[in-house]
Parts: C-alpha cells; structure tokens; sequence
C-alpha cells in the first residue's frame, strides 16, 4: 500500500475512535449517535436477520434492473448523438443541465404508471444513471483519435471489426467513468425512492427503524450500506486504474 | 461509421459560423420538442396520470398566486441560498487547503470520491437526530450534498495549476493569502465555477429532500404533502416550476463557465 493510502486508513481509523470515544464518554448523546462498535454490532445483527437480508437482495436486484438498463440506454443514446451531431446540439443544454433536476418528483408519476411495485424504483434509478453513461459514451466516442479511424480504413476493417478493434477499447475509459457514475446513481435513486415511498428494501428499513427509534438497527443498516457502496465502489476504482494503466502502456 | 464533420478544416469553420446563430433556434426546437412530447404522453397516459402543459402551466399561476405560497417559497430559498453559501466557501476553503499538497489530496480523493457515490439520503435520520425538525436539517442536507463536488473540482483545478506560476509567487516572496487570491483562485477559475455547478444542482437537491422529510414548511414539503394525497397535478405544477428555475440557473453557470474556460484556453 502506499504512504497516501496508509495515511488514509490511519485517518479513518483515528476519525471512528474519537466518534467512539465521545460517545461513550457523554459528549454526544447515545439518543443521536450510537459509537461505532455497537453500529457494527448493530450491523452484524442485521446481516443475520432473515428480513434484512430480504431487503438487501431486494435493493440490490432493484439497482442491478436499473444499471443494466441505464447502461444498455445510456451506451444507445451516446453512439446515436454522435452519429447525428444536429440532434446533439439540440439536446446539448438538456444533457448539461439535466442533473439540476431534481428527478424524484416524478416519482409518483411513475406510480401512477407502473402501479406500486418495484418498477417505478427502476425508473427513478434508471433516470438518475441514463444521462450520466450517455454523455460518458458521447465522450469517449468523439474523443477517439482520427488516426485511429483512419488507420482501420486503410487496413479496410469491417465495421464489426472496427468496432470491437478501435471504437469499444478507444472509448473505454470514458464509457467506464459513466459506469462507475451509474452504479453511484442508480443506488442513490433507487434508495432515495425507497425512502419516499416504498415498503420494502433497504432505504424503507432505515426509515422504518428510524421512526421505531431503533437506533442500533438504524446504525447497522446505513454501516452496511455503506461498506456494500464503497466496496462496490473502490473496486470500480482499482479497475479504472488497471484500465487506465493498461491502454497507456500500449 | 461517418467521419465527423470536425475532419475538415472548412466544415469546421462552417460549423462554428452556423453555431454563433443557432443555439436560438436549437434552444427553442428543444422547447418545442419537450412540450409535444409532454402533450402526446399526457393525451396517451391520460389526464389523470400526466396533466397536459397547459393544465400543469394553470395550476401552477393559482398555486403561486396562493397566499400561502411565498411563506414557502422564501422557506426553500433562505434555505437553499444559506445551504449554498456554506457548501461553495467551506468547499473552495477545503479543496484549496486540499490541492495545494500533494499528499493530502492524494489522501482525500479517494475518500471524497466514496462520499460522492453513497446514497446521502440514508444520513437523514442522523442529520435528524443531530439537528431537529427546521430549517438547519434542511440546510445541512443541502451542504452534505453539495459540497464534495466543489471540494474535488477546487482541489484537482489547484493541481493542475503548472508549478511556474508557484515558482513566480515564490519569487516575488507573495504571503500564502496573497499566492491564495492572486494566483491560485484565478488559475483554477474555470474548474472552480465548474464544480459550483455541480454543487448549485445537488444543493437544491439536497435542500428538497430535506424538505420533503424534516419540515412542515417550503416547496419540498409541498410536494411531499401532494405526493401523498396523490394530487397529480400539483406535483406537475411544482415539479415544472422547480425544472424551470434548476434549468435556467444552470444554463446560466454554464455560460459563465463555458466563457471562462474559452477565457483560459489561450494562455
């Protein structure tokens, strides 16, 4: 590990201690903030409830529904904007300002479209991730070397062998960056709509525990939330760095 | 696959030419575009479940020429606009701190990029517990929103400033406050205003979704109320008022922003 990460891990680890010292010590009421040692209990007891693990699956399906169809759209939409540029100058102030939308209040629309079930989740989840693979995509797309285009005429490639040759590895750390940001986004979505208006996953467990001022259960479910994401995430991460590593080496 | 229209030089220039009065025009396709797409979904999904853009634009003038209305409106905005304060200052303050070493960055960013992508939503409960029903657990929802991504444009945008430019404010013996505001904020300009974007956007998120959950007051509880009495129509009406305002604002930053960095390509 490098010095950076080691400082990180001190960092973090110095950061839960003091959470946990003045917790136990009084200087923050055990009415707000639990010390992380229980949250972790709290955690553990979650994790070996049938009902929690219910959930967690459920969320996790949810998200899984939403990411394969935001980066199936997303990736469809990017690769035709760049085939038709008109368009994409027209859509251009709709793409740079989409994210200032805040898109979960057309959650009960989509309610009143797929009935209650977990479908108006995926499209909250799908809604939130679609745009950001589509720029992504569009990205990668029109930032591919014209040499490299050039070189596949002259080699007289097919178009599907120009596309997995040239196109696909050319574009993949762009279209990477809309992957990882559509894994962060189609679980704040999903989550958030869980929060507003659900009666099952994850995000309506921590409601549900948070208005049955069940703190330790509260504590655990956001623990493992978070340990899931950020694990999810940090391994997005060292394979971007692969990635990256990898495509400048050649 | 069609070579893009970038491959020669006078297509280009032609492109640029077309661009300088067409963004009018493509502004307004877009409008029109949305608005026929809008009338059509609600003449096929039915009033009920998407009101036309003209029953919505209605609703809308009553709801706001409601007596109640601008009690919550300034709610949200005092809201919004203390929120946004704190997250740009304590952002540009951090990610300056942040940028200006190298192993301190290299130490946070991974830890900021992990803040960015967990679901925020799931620290309302605490945000509650810490800070009660009202207007400062609105706030604070909107900070923790909103100011990472202005924490990590700041800090990559000090980064990127090329060493020259410390070496000359070293020469010229500049105090750290000095080498601060003359040379580092100005460099990172473009970058700055770039994540304040950003943070603009995902603080009024924030602020609403503190909204919908810890207040009997603002637009964000407006819309929760509506939501649940699956009043349609009010949920149109104020979800269109909220696009309209976000998208205006960030057209307006984006502007800013694109001239900035237009500004600083030269250089």
């Amino acid at each position: 590990m490098t010095r950076a990460g080691w400082i990180r891990l001190a960092l973090i680890a110095g950061a839960l201690a003091l959470l946990e010292a003045a917790c136990r010590f009084g200087f923050i009421s055990r009415d707000s903030v639990i010390p992380p040692t229980v949250m972790v209990q709290g955690a553990w007891q979650a994790l070996r409830s049938n009902e929690t693990r219910g959930d967690l699956l459920l969320t996790l399906q949810t998200v899984g529904v939403a990411l394969v169809l935001s980066l199936a759209a997303g990736a469809a939409v990017g690769a035709l904007l760049h085939q038709a540029p008109r368009l994409r100058r027209v859509l251009d102030p709709l793409l740079a300002s989409y994210y200032a939308v805040p898109t979960f209040v057309f959650y009960p629309l989509f309610i009143v479209l797929f009935g209650l079930n977990r479908w108006p989740l995926v499209a909250i989840g799908f809604l939130f991730a679609v745009v950001a693979v589509a720029i992504n995509t569009l990205d990668g797309l029109s930032r591919i070397p014209r040499a490299y285009l050039r070189t596949a005429a002259v080699m007289r490639l097919s178009p599907p062998q120009m596309l997995l040759h040239v196109i696909l590895p050319a574009a993949a750390p762009w279209f990477f960056t809309g992957v990882k940001f559509a894994v962060a986004y189609s679980f704040i979505g999903v989550i958030a709509g869980e929060f507003v208006v659900s009666g099952a996953g994850v995000g309506h467990a921590i409601a549900f525990a948070y208005n049955s001022f069940d703190n330790r259960m509260m504590y655990g479910l956001i623990v493992l939330l978070f340990v899931l994401v950020g694990g999810i995430n940090t391994v997005l991460w060292s394979w971007e760095r692969r990635l990256y590593v990898r495509l400048a080496g050649r | 696959m069609s070579v893009s229209p970038d491959a020669d030089p006078a297509a280009a220039a032609e492109r640029i030419e077309r661009r300088d009065h067409g963004p009018l025009l493509d502004t307004m396709l877009l409008i029109v575009g949305l608005i026929v797409l809008w009338q059509a979904g609600s003449m096929l999904l039915g009033r009920d479940a998407l009101p036309s853009p003209a029953a919505t634009v209605e609703k809308l003038a009553a709801i706001m020429g409601d007596q109640d209305f601008p009690a919550h409106a300034w709610e949200t905005a005092r809201a919004f606009v203390t929120a946004l304060v704190i997250a740009l200052c304590s952002g540009l303050a951090i990610g300056l701190a942040l940028g200006s070493n190298r192993l301190s960055g290299e130490v946070a960013e991974p830890l900021l990029v992990g803040l960015y992508a967990i679901p925020k939503i799931t620290l309302y409960p605490v945000i509650l517990l810490l800070f009660g029903l009202g207007i400062s657990a609105k706030i604070a929802f909107g900070v923790i929103h909103g100011v990472i991504p202005v924490i990590v444009f700041t800090m990559n945008a000090v980064r990127n400033i090329r060493s020259v430019y410390f070496r000359a404010a070293r020469t010229m013996r500049l105090s750290l406050m000095q080498t601060a505001f003359t040379i580092v904020v100005p460099a990172a300009m473009p970058e700055i205003i770039s994540g304040f974007r950003v943070g603009f956007a995902l603080t009024l998120l924030g602020t609403l979704i503190g909204e919908m959950f810890a207040s009997q007051r603002g637009i964000g509880y407006m819309l929760v109320r509506a939501m649940e009495t699956n009043d349609t129509l009010t949920v149109m009406a104020l979800a269109f008022l909220l696009v309209v305002l976000a998208t205006a604002a960030s057209t307006a930053l984006l502007a800013l922003d694109r001239r900035l960095h237009k500004r600083a390509m030269p250089s």
